[in-house]
């Protein structure tokens, strides 16, 4: 289970970044999480949380996109999207094929940040 | 209450990882040596194939050393001493895995130039090690009889990230029913294409093959 230490980094991650821009906390990290990463989204979920708690990221959501395998079918010459990644075949023409594509992303996409209020209360 | 703003960052996690496996890759490039990972379960034999590796390559004149990785305990540091090949223990406290800031730090400044061959034992666990690139030339996963054929299956990606798989324990296949060619199918579907040896530690039975193998990855070292 590494996924906690991989939390841990997106929030270093995200904090750095929330600090760089001035905000007040981060309110969402988006994720794109590739299904060969070696990384399990319910732990992650869970780890996510923990690594968050007294940080900027302190209840935040972690919005996670899951990367299906793509891998290049020689035969048929193009793109294609593993059924399951217990079986790297073309699902169109069953070739074997070690070429991955996509599906290795561990990636902090975006995150959503809240500024600090003090525009607001210059006006107020 | 301000709104939410959305700032795009498109950083990989294991950024720092990455930067520092390229690193090293391009210190062992610089210092001719070729760098072998192993990756298994606990107990798939890792240390005993890495003993037996340790003294047949140094009997042959190379220069092989090691670095074993464990979450506690130096016996098997203490095992592959008994190779003579020089051996440093990384011992990961309650990580389950290399990095590649481990590898730099047990490396320290050791002189990798005198080396043809470092390997490098992983802590036994066929999750995790999948995600760091320790920035070794060669990984070699290894699969043995007893854990049964259906192992590929179970974790592809550490079989999808590693160059050679070794199956071991092969004097007890009959005697546990261990399905040889279900075995080397199942590697094929998780990893097309992927070189597969078997070996005994035991009997010896397959290990001239898996030397070679090896050894035909060694740098030439270039002669100033």
């Amino acid at each position: 289970m590494h996924e906690l230490s991989i939390a841990m980094s997106m929030v270093e991650m995200a904090t750095e970044e929330c600090r760089r821009l001035g905000a007040e906390r981060v309110t969402t990290l988006h994720l794109k999480l590739g299904l060969l990463s070696g990384v399990v989204k319910d732990a992650l979920l869970f780890s996510y949380e923990i690594a968050c708690e007294g940080t900027l990221l302190q209840g935040s959501s972690l919005l996670i996109e899951e990367v299906p395998a793509r891998v290049y079918c020689p035969r048929c010459a193009s793109e294609k999207t593993l059924e399951s990644i217990q079986l790297f075949a073309c699902p169109t023409c069953g070739e074997l094929t070690p070429e991955v594509i996509e599906g290795r992303e561990l990636l902090v996409v975006a995150i959503e940040i809240e500024e600090k209020p003090q525009v607001a209360e210059a006006i107020a | 209450m301000s709104t939410p703003r959305l700032v795009e960052v498109r950083q990989n996690v294991l950024k720092q990882n990455d930067l520092l496996a390229r690193s090293l890759r391009k210190r062992f490039a610089d210092s001719a040596v070729l760098v072998v990972s192993f990756v298994s379960t606990p107990g798939a034999g890792k240390t005993a194939l890495l003993e037996h590796t340790l003294r047949s390559l140094r009997e042959t004149g190379l220069q092989v050393a090691a670095l074993v990785g464990d979450l506690a305990t130096d016996n098997d540091a203490d095992r592959l001493a008994r190779s003579k090949a020089p051996v440093r223990q990384i011992t990961t406290g309650t990580v389950c895995h290399l990095d590649a800031a481990m590898v730099e730090n047990a490396l320290g400044d050791w002189d990798l130039a005198a080396l043809d061959i470092l390997f490098i034992e992983n802590v036994g666990n066929m999750v995790c090690p999948s995600s760091y690139d320790l920035g070794e030339n060669l990984r070699i996963v290894l699969l043995s009889t007893t854990e049964g054929e259906d192992k590929p299956l179970k974790y592809p990606t550490i079989f999808n990230t590693s160059d050679v798989a070794v199956i071991t324990k092969m004097d007890l296949a009959s005697v546990v029913d261990f399905d040889l060619e279900a075995a080397r199918t199942n590697i094929q579907r998780v990893r097309p294409g992927m070189t597969t040896l078997e070996v005994s530690v035991k009997t010896g039975a397959g290990i001239t093959n898996y030397l070679d193998l090896i050894v035909s990855h060694v740098k030439q070292k270039v002669s100033i």
